[in-house]
């Protein structure tokens, strides 16, 4: 029986889980459900961030995960409101029907 | 009891993620994400950040989720089409997937294939240490984080105002 949980596995889940924010990225065409995926990726990085912190036994990677917090933060209010007024102008969320600078 | 507690919320982690890329429904992938952030809370409080932990269910799971649910709620955002979907991008996407998260095992196992890591293994997570980097070695990048978040503020305000003519 273990008792101490490897440190590999720690960053294997981040990495499984960026694994499956990039896949909601590229195969879903709802641009709110491509949204979370990219905050399901910043939690992965952010967890890699502390598993660091852990293994230096240094305060640094708590406080990068605190930036790209605030960062993801600033950037939901942003990308919404962004969702928002694509919405308003073209009555659609799926991210194939605006593709108006495409030609 | 360190391993159990890892594979349970990991566990739940995984199938939360997976929720998240295969519902249809929007709703339905911000509630699984909302557990997948809390379970990696839980992961934070095994690796000694207890304040990065609190942040975590407060500004992840608190606040930018919900704000996530509101926009679905304002947008009625239904299910999503299966109409004109390419299968071009899932037949090169989830082998290069697999390629990735092969490689970042591999390397991850051979570089720190013999450390552990214990509850209580690092002490220094707490709102006291956190507060003391913050507002000495990291005091610069702190205020540079207030004026983005008054240009995001004022950004999502312009953005998402009604045209008054």
């Amino acid at each position: 029986m273990m008792t101490a949980v490897p440190i590999s596995w720690f960053l294997t889940l981040s990495a499984i889980l960026f694994a499956l924010g990039v896949a909601g990225f590229l195969f879903r065409r709802n641009i709110i459900t491509v949204f979370m995926s990219i905050e399901l990726m910043l939690n992965a990085v952010n967890l890699s961030f502390v598993t660091f912190s852990y293994h230096h036994k240094n305060v640094a990677g708590h406080l990068f995960t605190f930036f790209v917090m605030v960062v993801a933060a600033a950037e939901a209010a942003v990308g919404l409101a962004i969702i928002l007024t694509v919405f308003r102008n073209r009555g659609t969320l799926n991210v194939d029907e605006i593709d108006s600078m495409k030609n | 009891m360190d391993v159990i507690l890892f594979l349970v919320f990991a566990l739940i982690a995984v199938v939360c993620a997976i929720n998240v890329v295969v519902q249809t429904h929007p709703v339905s992938s911000a509630l699984s994400l909302v557990g997948v952030m809390g379970s990696l809370a839980v992961l934070y409080l095994l690796l000694g950040a207890e304040f990065i932990a609190a942040a975590q269910v407060i500004v992840y799971a608190g606040a930018i989720m919900v704000l996530f649910v509101f926009v679905i709620m304002l947008l009625n955002a239904g299910r999503e089409s299966r109409k004109g979907r390419s299968y071009t991008v899932q037949l090169v996407g989830v082998p290069l997937l697999a390629a990735f998260f092969g490689l970042a095992a591999y390397a991850v196992q051979n570089m720190y294939g013999k450390e552990t890591v214990t509850f209580g293994g690092f002490q220094g997570g707490g709102p006291k240490e956190i507060g003391e980097a913050l507002f000495t070695t990291y005091l610069l990048p702190f205020e540079v984080t207030s004026i983005l978040i008054l240009i995001a503020i004022v950004g999502a305000v312009v953005l998402a105002r009604k045209e008054i003519d």
